[in-house]
């Protein structure tokens, strides 16, 4: 072990002073110990008291260096911080002065970690002894804790399953924009699209709990709280448990027609029981589709008295307009006690006949629509036909078949190209691509909704697509309801190295 | 020659001893074992004295003496002078020293013809010196420590002194003192000389750790084996004859 060791005088020799060695009888200069270097070696070794081999824990989960009593750090071989780490391990090196440590250098996957170590000792009143020696670290795997619960698919306290039972994805696209606009899940320790939501995992409960909150500040939606005991211990009396959180968004979507419970419908200010969803944001936005009446509706509110959609955009098919016909403010009918009349739609009698007759059918359904400000005779609008529709609600059935319309106008029609949009959205990448398929329609009407809705898409962080080259002579309609360069955000080259971002 | 011994677990002999050519003194211990090493060695030749001095059993350090004399500190009890006085070979006179620098044997190192004495010492025990002891006395310095009689050990054949005095400061002691000098180590790399032994003309006792290499020097610059020679030439010779006759 010892490679060298060196007498260090304690003043200078100025004369000549020769004495035989104690031992030896070799000549050497008068020390404090007497003795040559050789003899003195053979009778002390100040290195008695430090352990020449010592053992190191490594988690190979996480590549991690156990630094008791339960630190686990990162640390390259031969570094700084390993050295800092092999010499704490050493016991007696307190009683020596320590002078110089080094690696020497091992195959990394011999397990093995050398460090040459250099120290000062006192020996016989007043002699210092130098001495070189070699401390061989074994290597041990130690399975760390964390790695263990990974291990042990046990590596999650909290979960938050976030569900929505409609048909639609339309609502968690837009809860993936706004987590993603929100950074929202940048505590998660994992994301997995579940059938009909997602569940989000949390390694502490507070910041499950977080999510719940913020979940609950931008949608309508119920929390509840179960928690699974999975151990305990009844002498400190810990108990060691997993929390679910199950949030239930309201299952009603854009542009769905729902049909509210009696009670509810007067509560809201009276307003129709047949209604509109125009926007389901923090609260779920109706409107009347026959008086431009608009109500919120919270979350709690639609707990205490939930209805379902009778329709939804899927059902959604196209009309053409034959003629309309404005229909005067003081010709509409205005109660006391009514809610909000909306003051950005005007109320108008509409002639429609489907697109799918037009030419056959010469006699169109009359229909009054909220869309007044944006028809004009020829234009397509989708809308849902009731007439022709087998509806399966309670609160539908009660409903007075003479005021029921054939026909729902829900929006106006723009037929675009899709490959034109000239902007892009972001998404939370998961180890198998993205959470949901973005390849279907309800993404497409995800991205038209964006479009076509101001306050929808102030939620969301819309980027600039350079790959797409939109000419303005290029847009089949210039009236169509486009996002404004001034909306887009350009893409940042920092955001593409985040890994949790992908387009 | 040179025997290792050691006075009750201590390897300071030249503490508890005190030896010249005329007389050795031995200190009171709970044992004979150290006083019988020595009436082995040199009883037959000299008196070997039991005594204390002022009560104390570090004799060889309160006392200096040699041939011709003995120098005791003030304080040493009228009960043992007149013991010491009565043991003691009448060619040796005792004396009785009023010196500040009372343990004598640490500051006066001598042979039967030289003295050297500490530089602080007293005009009048300077004097006292040369005359008990008819020696020659020099204030002097071993490697730069004034404590002459701890650091070095001296007879009428050679001289023993501290480890690190330069070979320059040995040949004017060897100048001064007319005898060979050398500098060297007692019980395994000690630098206090005086203390680890004492020495004659014929032989010398060290402590029990001192190395073959230091009793090696001590022998060839005491010259306690010139004798061997000398023994082959004249006792072993008529053995010789005879075997081979």
């Amino acid at each position: 072990m010892e490679e060298g060791t060196v007498i260090l005088q304690n003043e200078p020799v100025s004369e000549e002073r020769r004495i035989l060695c104690c031992q030896c009888g070799c000549v050497i200069a008068p020390n404090p110990a007497n003795m040559c270097v050789a003899c003195l070696r053979s009778k002390v070794d100040i290195t008695e008291s430090i352990p020449k081999q010592a053992t190191l824990q490594w988690c190979k989960g996480c590549e991690r260096y156990l630094q008791p009593p339960q630190d686990w750090v990162h640390c390259p071989l031969e570094s700084r911080e390993l050295l800092a780490l092999c010499l704490r391990k050493l016991k007696g090196l307190s009683r020596v002065k320590l002078v110089d440590a080094g690696f020497i250098w091992t195959e990394p996957h011999s397990k093995r970690i050398k460090v040459k170590l250099t120290v000062q000792g006192e020996v016989f009143g007043g002699a210092v002894l130098e001495q070189v020696f070699v401390v061989e670290f074994t290597v041990v795997n130690l399975f760390c804790e964390d790695c263990h619960r990974t291990e042990a698919k046990n590596f999650w306290r909290a979960c938050v399953q976030v569900r929505q039972k409609t048909d639609s994805k339309k609502t968690m696209y837009y809860l993936e924009q706004l987590i993603l606009k929100h950074k929202a899940h940048e505590q998660t320790v994992g994301i997995k699209p579940m059938d009909g939501g997602l569940d989000f995992y949390y390694a502490t409960e507070v910041n499950a709990r977080k999510m719940v909150d913020f979940l609950c500040a931008v949608l309508p939606c119920k929390d509840q709280m179960s928690k699974e005991l999975i151990s305990h211990d009844i002498h400190s009396n810990t108990y060691n448990t997993k929390t679910t959180y199950s949030i239930e968004i309201v299952p009603v979507c854009k542009d769905s027609i729902v049909c509210l419970p009696k009670s509810l419908a007067h509560n809201l200010g009276g307003i129709n029981q047949l209604c509109l969803v125009a926007r389901v944001a923090s609260s779920v936005h109706l409107i009347d589709p026959f008086t431009a009446q608009v109500a919120d509706l919270t979350g709690m509110v639609y707990w205490r008295n939930p209805f379902q959609m009778i329709f939804h955009s899927k059902q959604l098919i196209e009309f053409i307009v034959m003629d309309i016909e404005l229909v005067r403010n003081e010709d509409l009918k205005v109660f006391p006690g009514q809610g909000r009349v909306s003051h950005k739609h005007v109320v108008a009698d509409v002639w429609v006949v489907k697109a799918s007759e037009l030419g056959i059918n010469e006699n169109p359904t009359h229909v009054r629509s909220h869309l007044g400000h944006l028809l004009k005779v020829g234009d397509s609008v989708l809308g849902y036909n009731l007439e022709d529709s087998n509806i399966n609600d309670p609160h539908f059935d009660k409903l007075n078949k003479d005021y029921i319309p054939d026909v729902i106008l829900v929006k106006k029609f723009y037929p675009r190209v899709i490959t034109k949009r000239g902007w892009k959205l972001k998404h939370i990448a998961e180890k198998e691509g993205s959470l949901f398929p973005t390849d279907n329609n309800d993404y497409d009407e995800f991205k038209v909704d964006l479009e076509e809705d101001v306050e929808y898409r102030k939620n969301v962080n819309i980027y600039k697509d350079k790959s797409v080259v939109v000419d303005a002579d290029d847009i089949d309609d210039p009236f169509a309801p486009h996002i404004t360069l001034e909306e887009m955000l350009d893409d940042l080259h920092i955001d593409q190295s985040d890994p949790a971002m992908e387009e | 020659m040179a025997t290792r011994c050691r006075f009750e677990n201590n390897n300071e002999v030249g503490v508890f001893s005190k030896l010249t050519n005329s007389y050795c003194l031995v200190s009171l211990g709970g044992n004979d074992v150290f006083y019988n090493i020595f009436e082995a060695e040199v009883g037959d030749q000299i008196p070997v004295i039991r005594t204390s001095m002022a009560g104390c059993r570090i004799i060889g350090r309160l006392s200096v003496g040699n041939r011709h004399g003995l120098l005791v500190p003030n304080s040493t009890t009228d009960t043992e002078l007149q013991y010491l006085r009565n043991t003691l070979p009448d060619s040796v006179k005792l004396q009785r020293v009023e010196e500040r620098l009372s343990a004598l044997g640490n500051v006066v190192a001598c042979n039967d013809y030289v003295a050297l004495v500490h530089p602080d010492i007293d005009r009048e025990t300077e004097d006292i010196i040369a005359d008990t002891l008819k020696v020659e006395v020099f204030r002097h310095t071993i490697a730069s420590n004034p404590l002459v009689g701890s650091y070095c050990s001296l007879s009428n054949q050679g001289g023993l002194v501290h480890p690190n005095t330069s070979t320059q400061d040995q040949d004017e002691l060897a100048t001064l003192l007319q005898v060979p000098i050398v500098a060297g180590t007692i019980n395994q790399g000690s630098e206090l000389i005086g203390a680890g032994m004492v020495v004659n003309d014929w032989c010398a006792f060290v402590g029990l750790p001192t190395t073959t290499t230091e009793i090696s020097v001590i022998e060839s610059i005491f010259r306690l084996n010139d004798q061997k020679p000398s023994n082959i030439t004249s006792q072993m010779r008529s053995t010789l004859i005879d075997s081979l006759a």
